[in-house]
């Protein structure tokens, strides 16, 4: 079968437009080669619009004693030790000129009263770090960056998805796909690829994101051979609005504890401080009043254990509603109206404010919010070299969500959108590096291109087959109810047993209409990839028989300290996944007095190392 | 369980109609939720854009009831029992398919906006801003990008003949935003005037109406813009400075027609 298709030539192409692709693009471009960027949404639109709280950077604006070395710290204090340490440092020493750059290409952050960036305290950081603008960070983050990518002129192909990656002798040749508005078949060659796609939330029913999270890059980089790791890392927010029905999952921002708000339950107890794990002891606040202090004093106190890393406010969550003290709709209770001001509620979270009232009835200056876990977010994902973010496949490169080890085990709020700047900027430069080495554009196979376009269009021969969104919604309660917050072995392997059993399902879904935008067709696409992204998951999480972080097994309750020295990796080989344990790359002595103690004696705070690493 | 009725226009550039739906309500559904469980339920291939269903994106603008608004932020509830429910694609911009539109019209003008270019920083290095002075800038920065505010304003949405000349609120805003920026240098009012075509606009105030992030288009980003044209081009003394500097180029030219509404 002849088919079909348009061709473009690249010299690097970026897949997706979230932070990530908009950094790497600017990068790329400025970098003097023909570069791309192929969004599957209009442009400023990607999930990154979402974010609120703000971007972590050691600025020092707001506390002095801040630098990299804290920074770096809690990154890999919060990801439990299994990030990989070179990315963690390259991240925390880095973010401050990403923040700062942005403020070159005109974003406006909140200012401190000397006129500098303002930071608002986190889960889980040391310090207040985030740079931000109210609640709607992200937004600016995305704007600053589309603007300045329009500005340069760098081509963008907008609702245009691509499916699958092309490669000559092991290395990336390209990528096909189709374009959202016609359903005509696309084909990019391009020298290098930069996959910046995001994760796979829509996998979960319960979930802060949105239909873009399937999952393409993650099953595109398998298929081209690619590796991934932590896969079984996956982060629950544990701020998700759980009324009404229609609007569970969306995000309620970090920031509402971070300005002081704190979780309670149905007796009005704050619960967190029955949470405290031992690995944080030492940093946490044991009582309301020190909890409280902090706020203000952060040098004379611990930090509240509201703001405790996300999976550790997830889980006790779940705790408290399975313990039936959770609220009326099955979560706990955000309160900041008895503790906040309703002009600095309004004025430090306007989108919350307006959010609830509009799709609740709820006024926060007034009301506490009822809140729950929500599926926000994946740790694991494409294997990557710390300093150029290239994959195991020559010429594909891998920025943002998609990529794994940045955050270990756990992903502090506020990483990601420096991780986005930081790592994005990274791939864009090596990708443009990579294509000025190779000498020509390489060869599009033929039988590559015509097996991808057959799989795509094969739905379209099952008129008659069975509803695509149908098979998805079982999807999403299977992963939300057997691959959840809390795992065993045997929901784990049920779970493995249904993506089997959907997966044939989903090979014979059918669609309706034509190629002009369908999203039914769309669905029966993202579906299979989708499929392929939560087996990975189910299969690492029953392989990782310990808790840590954003993984936590029922029947191997505690962290393993041989699983400490590890990732799962998972790759496709003849068709099928296959999985194994590999060893983490090793902290350098150097490094790892900055981490602190693994059983905190309880006499360790803050200042021992802040204060030696205020030296620099 | 009851159920919702909704009437969603269905078809492309060649012409459609309103089909009408019966599906089950749950509690504080949105239009998009309707929308979303008709696509599930009756019709998979209906197109309709979305992303965030929060308020942040901007993606899900459509004419509910025949007025502009985004779908995710439209709650059921607000109909009475037994109102009529319809759901359009918005009529500024050609129809691709049901409710999507092709919106490249906005893309393409953000394409003609020069960039931002800040002044030097300061002597230590840093940029020091004070938040009463970002503020009035920061409410431009609100700005979703739904296009609702061009799809309302009827210098466009009934003169298809008026697009290559003005540019829509959307623009004005991001105009006012540079304009405005304390970093700053780059001029852009001459352009304002005669690429973007702000002298088109009367304020009557419909963009600021159905801006669903409270932005005060008219008031404080169009106006603030015009006042400015007005002292460059009208002031006399900044008149002759022009010609001084030899700089009146394109000045000479008049405002631009106005619309033909």
């Amino acid at each position: 079968m002849a088919t079909e298709y348009e061709t473009h030539d690249y010299d690097v192409v970026v897949i997706g437009a979230g932070g990530a692709g908009l950094r790497a693009a600017i990068e790329a471009s400025a970098m003097g080669v023909k570069t791309a960027l192929v969004c599957k949404s209009l442009l400023g639109k990607a999930h990154t619009v979402m974010a609120e709280g703000g971007i972590a950077a050691a600025l020092g604006n707001v506390w002095k004693e801040d630098n990299w070395k804290v920074h770096f710290r809690d990154t890999m204090r919060g990801g439990k030790l299994l990030n990989n340490w070179r990315m963690a440092q390259i991240h925390a020493q880095e973010a401050p000129d990403r923040v700062l750059e942005l403020e070159e290409w005109g974003a406006l952050f909140d200012r401190t009263k000397d006129g500098l960036i303002l930071q608002r305290d986190f889960g889980g950081h040391g310090y207040a770090r985030l740079a931000h603008v109210g609640d709607r960070t992200g937004l600016e983050m995305i704007r600053t960056l589309q603007n300045r990518a329009v500005e340069r002129g760098i081509d963008v192909f907008m609702e245009c998805t691509l499916y699958r990656l092309l490669t000559e002798d092991g290395a990336v040749s390209g990528a096909f796909g189709y374009w959202r508005q016609s359903g005509k078949l696309v084909l990019f060659r391009a020298k290098a690829v930069v996959l910046a796609t995001g994760g796979v939330g829509k996998a979960w029913q319960i979930t802060s994101n949105s239909w873009e999270y399937t999952g393409d890059g993650l099953g595109m980089a398998l298929d081209a051979g690619a590796d991934l790791i932590d896969m079984e890392m996956t982060q629950f927010h544990p701020t998700g609005m759980v009324w009404p029905t229609s609007v569970r999952g969306i995000l309620v921002t970090e920031g509402v504890r971070g300005d002081g708000g704190t979780l309670k339950n149905s007796k009005g107890e704050r619960f967190m401080f029955r949470y405290i794990p031992d690995f944080f002891r030492a940093e946490t606040a044991d009582t309301e009043e020190e909890a409280d202090r902090w706020y203000a004093d952060k040098k004379n106190n611990r930090r509240t254990p509201d703001l405790l890393p996300r999976d550790e406010v997830a889980r006790a969550i779940n705790a408290e509603v399975k313990a039936g003290r959770g609220s009326p709709h099955g979560g706990v209770f955000l309160d900041i109206a008895s503790r906040r001001s309703a002009d600095y509620i309004k004025r430090r979270l306007p989108s919350m404010y307006h959010q609830f009232m509009e799709l609740a009835d709820v006024d926060i200056t007034k009301t506490a919010m009822e809140v729950g876990p929500t599926l926000h977010y994946i740790m694991g994902g494409v294997r990557v070299d710390a300093d150029s973010t290239q994959t195991t496949v020559p010429g594909l490169f891998a920025a943002g969500e998609v990529a794994a080890g940045m955050h270990g085990a756990n992903r502090l709020g506020g990483n990601s959108l420096s991780d986005l700047l930081v790592f994005g900027r990274r791939a864009g430069l090596y990708a443009a590096e990579y294509a000025k080495r190779v000498a020509r554009m390489p060869r599009v196979e033929d039988r590559q291109v015509g097996a991808a376009a057959t799989g795509m269009l094969a739905p379209f021969e099952r008129r008659e087959g069975e509803n695509p969104y149908a098979v998805h919604a079982e999807l999403m309660t299977s992963m939300q109810d057997l691959v959840g917050i809390i795992r065993t072995r045997a929901e784990l392997e049920e779970a493995l047993t249904r993506i089997g059993r959907l997966r044939e399902r989903a090979q014979r879904v059918g669609v309706k209409g034509s190629r002009v935008y369908n999203p039914g067709w769309h669905l029966a696409l993202d579906l299979l990839t989708m499929l392929t992204v939560s087996e990975a998951v189910a299969m690492s999480a029953l392989m990782r028989q310990e808790s840590r972080g954003g993984h936590t097994r029922d029947d191997f309750p505690k962290p393993d300290p041989e699983w400490a020295k590890k990732n799962v990796v998972v790759r496709r080989r003849e068709g099928r996944l296959t999985l194994a344990p590999e060893p983490l790359p090793e902290l350098p002595s150097e490094l790892r007095p900055l981490i602190g103690e693994d059983r905190p004696t309880g006499k360790i705070r803050l200042e021992p190392v802040a204060a030696a690493s205020a030296k620099e | 369980m009851t159920d919702v009725r909704m009437k969603v226009w269905r078809g492309d550039a060649t012409g459609g109609a309103f089909v009408d739906f019966t599906v089950p309500a749950d509690e504080g559904m949105v239009v998009l939720d309707v929308v979303h469980r008709i696509q599930a339920t009756h019709a998979p291939d209906l197109a309709v854009r979305w992303n965030c269903k929060a308020g942040k994106c901007g993606s899900c603008s459509a004419e509910i009831n025949g007025h502009p608004k985004l779908m995710c932020m439209t709650r059921m509830n607000t109909f009475a029992p037994d109102e009529e429910i319809t759901v359009s694609p918005v009529k500024t911009f050609p129809v691709v398919k049901d409710l999507v539109t092709d919106v490249s019209f906005n893309y393409e003008k953000a394409k003609t906006i020069p960039a931002f270019k800040p002044k030097p920083k300061e002597a230590d290095g840093t940029r020091r801003m004070y938040q009463e002075d970002v503020e009035r800038v920061q409410e431009f920065h609100k700005c979703i990008e739904c296009f609702l505010c061009q799809d309302v304003c009827h210098v466009i949405r009934d003169h298809e003949e008026n697009k290559p000349s003005f540019s829509g609120p959307r623009y004005f805003v991001r105009l006012a935003a540079l304009e405005m920026h304390p970093l700053d240098t780059n001029d852009r009012i001459d352009l304002a005037r005669l690429k973007h075509g702000l002298g088109y606009c009367n304020i009557t105030k419909c963009c600021t109406e159905v801006c669903p992030e409270d932005i005060h288009i008219t008031d404080n980003a169009i106006i603030p813009l015009k006042e400015r044209i007005v002292t460059r081009t009208y002031d006399p003394i900044a008149w002759a400075l022009r010609r001084m500097r030899g700089k009146s180029g394109d000045l000479g030219a008049g405002e631009p027609e106005p619309p033909s509404a």
